[in-house]
């Protein structure tokens, strides 16, 4: 299972925070600060994988992959797949970039509310239950159109018939 | 940027944003973030405040919270927001609740009752909120307020409903598995599920369940392979595909369980092979999601009861990654290699150069995964090059975490597999002066009971050379500042008990380098006492043995400062140290006998030695004693009137004391072995602690002291492994002792000589300057994986004249092969094992061995052939390639070893080669059957899985 996803940007500001398991405010802190640490300290063309055993128990790893000024992390235990989550990891920045279009760091960190809405449509009790953007941005522009227009529920099925097709 | 404003947020929350964002230091951010928290309290709470406006103090609560302050005065506003109807604001609330609350949070309360209405709404949209809030914040005790709601959702004409009720059924059991008993029929229904998105969730229950009892899902081993196969077939729609890829993570799970189904279990293996053949042949490897899903079905092959044809495949794929340039997929090999090198560990040869790669590579993460695989594959051939590099590692990095571990890796490899005595000792030492606070105290007890205990009873030559070499390598560490206190421990007790024996040091000596060791390590009182009590023994020994001294003057005031310590324990024992000198050289060797650590110390229970005493004052007149029993049986009858009283008082005062002597005075003397099953189980840290308060209990049990620490003769003697045996333990060799004693017991000879012989071999040629980097690798690879490439053997024996008498003595014993060898092993042979007797390692262990099976002849000839065709490709027919041969052929003996049945390799080909054809004709039958029934790939919403599975 996924214990926690975190975007922070490479000063070590945490831009979204969520964890699967829930960490007191102080732990959480501790834990991004020793990530960033670790992070950090990583030479370039290294792998993308580090092992978390330390900070979240035996057989935990962590993924990491930088987008422009910011990093996301996703650590998880041994019944994920390392190579996955970093595709994952793409998938979710890809969705963040069709909402956004052409997303940058400070989308995320005024709309995080939104980018909040899109991790859960990807990941939902810390397993991945979505796997592609477009069926995201589907179900996330539903989301946001209804809670614009709270009167015309009617409409809804239609603007989202598409998920029938799946 | 341009939806920024989209969300609505205010100025004052850009500006908050972008000031902290500006801002130059940690302690700026916090006064602003601080600054925001005061306003926020006072606005929260102020009335009226339209909606929207709280929904914006509720996200810059939660903003706050996320860069780590305490936003908990707001979060009954969050509640609150939870009951709002606004679809907006009702989100933003569970939003904020979710990430605010743990479940076991007090307001959870409060909010259950709106999520129970909310999983009746009309809106689908509300009923997902309400199930994402569910999955986060639903504890033990709300389970049953909501479950049968969520169990009615299964049901949802909405799949996204449905699939998030399946997630949300899968919180409830990890939370609470008891609360979803009832519903595993309703996973398994939803696994037929129409949309394969809910069949997908579907399988996370599935898998944690699966994990728990294997056994109880067998069943659906059929279902599952099924499953996995269409969607492998590309029958789902297309939305599912990542990159070309059909549903990646659901094809990832399904392999997840199809290795635990097939785990040991030959039948549901043998269901399995076909679609996963197929998908490692269709897998794309040029992409990350298709390699992940190689990388599955290889952990799939090394958890099944595989076939042999799966393996090749498996090693094939973990191939490709290994010659990869990503470091991604580098790791993943060695991940990989890991796994399948428990099947197939002649595997492992072929990558040897790719692995000391990755042992080298600057990346640490890869490093650490190359030293978890050396770590799997560590024998008595390699251990000593693998913990030679473990120790630099762990000498390299700070984490304390990794450190730990790295040592107490290489505390358990050294005692499996120490080659020597003497190889163990350095590398304790090099352990405990680099590691020594962080490894398990019970090492340090383990290094003192092999120090004193040696090689075996018989060899006292060795012991004691073993011992000196001991006290001389610590005499020169004892000096080096900050040693960590668990060595000097050892190092005291080592002085103390053995710093004189060999006459080499004088008592003047020795006692000055513990007064230096107690002294530069005044606030340790743990180093003192065993300090002191070295010292102790020192001078008793000197003492007993008649030789005159003179107490040195830092000894003397060592005793005077700790006459006068804070800790009683120091105290007493100065104390007794003074006594004992007084005494003469008759009662000290009593009480401190030379090198009796190991001896028993025997307690006499029944206290015999009172007799005479007892006999006395009975004479005199003294009441005799009652046994309990009796006693017990007149209380009672006494008591009558009162049982109650008496029971309580029973239960009050019948304490363990009473128990003891029970058996023992009505019948005497205690059978002896009674004795050590009754100290043996006592816990070791426990048992060191219990070693102060005795020893200071006076002389009598001060002597008690020395031996107790050591008393552990009874616990399995780790480091008794293969190499160094003695002759007696080879001659009691059952086949119920431990397989690698009995390998190392039946041919001492042979192989340790070998062993060692490319050992020193092996550091000798380290040593050489190289000028190709390759080349060193070469070597480090034919030592780690006891492998040999004929070529680098080639270029060692022209490198070094020490490596060329290695080679040619070797190369001798190959060039005599069998008839050469066999008798001289026969010598030590006991008596040829038993031919049905697997776990025996000795004949494959050495072709050139004795053992007359013709199987294993057979076998070793089957080696000799193949080494052939490996190495006459490289090199000509020479001396260098009999050698080379003949070291595959030890070095692939050795690997035989490795396994728990040596012959098994064997006996799975040929049951697998008899059982293809059938196999082979089910899957046909089967994959008829599927088309059959199958639906009609291109109709838009296949109803596949409930056709299937009925």
């Amino acid at each position: 299972m996924i214990r926690a996803v975190i975007v922070m940007n490479d000063q070590g500001k945490p831009r979204l925070v969520k964890f699967y398991e829930h960490q007191p405010v102080e732990k959480q802190q501790e834990i991004i600060r020793s990530i960033y640490g670790v992070l950090c300290s990583r030479a370039e063309n290294v792998s993308n994988f580090v092992q978390a055993d330390s900070t979240f128990g035996p057989d935990t790893r962590l993924v990491y992959k930088t987008f422009a000024t910011l990093y996301f992390i996703v650590i998880f235990d041994d019944s994920e797949n390392e190579l996955a989550i970093l595709d994952l990891m793409q998938v979710f920045v890809e969705t963040l970039d069709k909402c956004f279009s052409n997303v940058c760091e400070l989308d995320i960190v005024f709309n995080f509310n939104k980018v909040h809405t899109i991790l859960d449509e990807i990941i939902l009790g810390g397993q991945v239950i979505e796997m592609s953007s477009s069926e995201v941005v589907k179900a996330v522009d539903g989301i946001s159109w209804l809670e614009k227009n709270p009167n015309s529920i009617i409409r809804v099925p239609k603007s989202i018939s598409g998920w029938q097709g799946r | 940027m341009g939806s920024q404003g989209g969300f609505g947020q205010s100025k004052e929350f850009l500006d908050l944003v972008k000031s902290i964002g500006e801002a130059r230091s940690k302690s700026e951010e916090d006064r602003i973030v601080l600054h925001e928290i005061e306003m926020l309290k006072r606005r929260i709470n102020e009335p009226d405040i339209p909606k929207r406006k709280m929904k914006e103090y509720i996200i810059r609560l939660v903003y706050i919270e996320m860069l780590g302050h305490d936003a908990s005065f707001g979060y009954i506003h969050a509640v609150k927001m939870t009951h709002d109807d606004s679809l907006l604001l009702k989100r933003t609330g569970y939003l904020a609740v979710t990430l605010f609350l743990n479940e076991d949070h007090d307001l959870i309360i409060l909010i259950v009752n709106t999520i129970q209405k909310d999983l009746k709404s009309d809106n689908y949209l509300v009923v997902c909120a309400a199930l994402n809030a569910v999955c986060k914040l639903i504890n033990e005790e709300t389970i049953p307020a909501v479950i049968q709601q969520v169990v009615e959702l299964l049901g949802h004409p909405k799949e996204g409903v449905r699939k998030k009720a399946v997630m949300a059924l899968h919180s409830f059991y990890q939370r609470s598995p008891s609360s979803v008993n009832h519903l595993v029929s309703s996973f398994q229904k939803k696994l037929c599920d129409n949309d394969p998105g809910v069949m997908g969730a579907t399988l996370f229950p599935l898998y944690d369940l699966i994990t728990i009892d294997v056994n109880l899902y067998k069943d659906l081993v059929v279902s599952f392979v099924n499953i996995l196969k269409q969607v492998a077939e590309r029958r789902l729609p297309k939305s599912y595909d990542y990159h070309q890829t059909p549903a990646p993570f659901i094809q990832i799970k399904l392999l997840k369980i199809l290795a635990l189904l097939g785990s040991g279990d030959k039948r549901s293996s043998e269901h399995m092979y076909t679609v996963i053949g197929d998908i490692m042949r269709k897998s794309d490897t040029t992409s990350n999601i298709g390699n992940a899903i190689l990388y599955e079905c290889i952990c799939c092959i090394s958890s099944i009861q595989s076939s042999p044809k799966l393996l090749e495949t498996a090693a094939d794929a973990i191939a490709k990654f290994l010659k990869s340039d990503s470091h991604n997929l580098k790791y993943m090999g060695i991940d990989a290699l890991g796994r399948l090198i428990r099947l197939s560990p002649e595997i492992a040869e072929q990558h040897q150069l790719a692995v000391i790669d990755c042992l080298e590579d600057p990346d640490d993460t890869l490093k650490r995964k190359t030293f978890e695989l050396l770590y799997k594959m560590t024998k008595s051939s390699n251990v000593e090059v693998i913990v030679d590099r473990m120790i630099d590692y762990m000498i390299s990095i700070n984490d304390s975490h990794y450190k730990t571990e790295t040592a107490s890796r290489c505390v358990e490899l050294a005692e499996q597999f120490a080659p020597s005595n003497h190889w163990f000792i350095q590398t304790m030492n090099k352990v405990f002066q680099h590691a020594g606070d962080l490894v398990n105290p019970k090492v340090a007890h383990n290094l003192m009971r092999l120090i004193a205990e040696g090689f075996g009873e018989d060899d006292d030559t060795a012991d004691s050379q073993l011992r000196s070499s001991a006290v001389e390598s610590y005499l020169q560490i004892v000096d080096q500042p900050k040693l960590p206190s668990a060595f000097l421990q050892v190092i005291c007790w080592v002085l103390g008990e053995y710093g004189t024996a060999d006459g080499k040091y004088s008592a003047s000596y020795i006692s000055g380098k513990l007064c230096d060791a107690a002294e530069a390590h005044s606030d340790d009182d743990i180093v003192k006492a065993y300090a002191v009590t070295a010292l102790m023994k020192v001078y008793s020994f000197e003492k007993a043995a008649g030789r005159k001294f003179n107490l040195l003057p830092e000894c003397q005031s060592l005793l005077e400062e700790l006459s006068a310590s804070h800790s009683s324990d120091l105290q007493q024992r100065a104390y007794e140290f003074q006594a004992i000198l007084d005494l003469d050289a008759n009662a000290i060797e009593n009480i401190m006998p030379l090198d009796a650590s190991c001896e028993d110390i025997e307690i006499d229970k029944s206290l015999s030695f009172l007799d005479s005493y007892v006999h006395k004052s009975l004479e005199e007149g003294a009441e005799p004693y009652i046994p309990e029993h009796e006693r017990s049986g007149t209380l009672s009858i006494s008591n009558m009137g009162n049982q109650n009283q008496y029971d309580t008082s029973s239960h009050s005062l019948r304490f363990e004391a009473y128990e003891v002597p029970k058996p023992v005075i009505p019948i005497g003397i205690p059978a002896p072995i009674s004795y050590p099953t009754e100290l043996v189980p006592l816990p070791e840290p426990s048992y060191q602690r219990d070693v102060q308060p005795i020893a200071s209990l006076g002389p009598v049990s001060d002597a008690g002291s020395t031996g107790l620490k050591l008393r552990l003769d009874g616990v399995q003697k780790k480091w008794g492994k293969p190499t160094y045996s003695s002759a007696a333990s080879s001659s009691t060799s059952n086949s119920d002792s431990h397989r690698t004693t009995v390998s190392g017991a039946t041919q001492p000879d042979t192989v340790v000589s070998k062993s060692r012989e490319s050992s020193s071999y092996d550091s000798s040629s380290r040593r050489q300057p190289h000028v190709e980097v390759s080349e060193e690798k070469q070597k480090l690879a034919a030592s780690l994986f006891g492998g040999t490439s004929s070529r680098s053997e080639k270029k060692q024996s022209g490198g070094t004249a020490a490596g060329g008498g290695g080679h040619s003595k070797v190369s001798r014993v190959s060039n005599h092969t069998e008839e050469k060898v066999r008798p001289t092993t026969t010598v030590v042979q006991p008596p040829p094992p038993d031919l049905l007797d697997l776990a025996e390692p000795t004949g494959t262990m050495s072709s050139s061995s004795s053992v007359i099976d013709p199987f294993k002849q057979l076998e070793g000839l089957l080696d000799m052939s193949e080494d052939g065709i490996t190495a006459t490709p490289s090199n000509g027919p020479d001396l260098m390639s009999l050698y080379s041969e003949n070291g595959q052929n030890l070095n692939q003996n050795t690997i035989l070893n490795e396994k728990d049945d040596p012959s098994s390799e064997n006996t799975t080909k040929r049951t697998a080669s008899l059982t293809k054809g059938p196999s082979l004709k089910d899957a046909l039958n089967k994959d008829a059957l599927v088309r059959q029934m199958g639906v009609n790939p291109t109709s838009q919403n296949p109803n596949l899985f409930s056709d299937l599975l009925g």
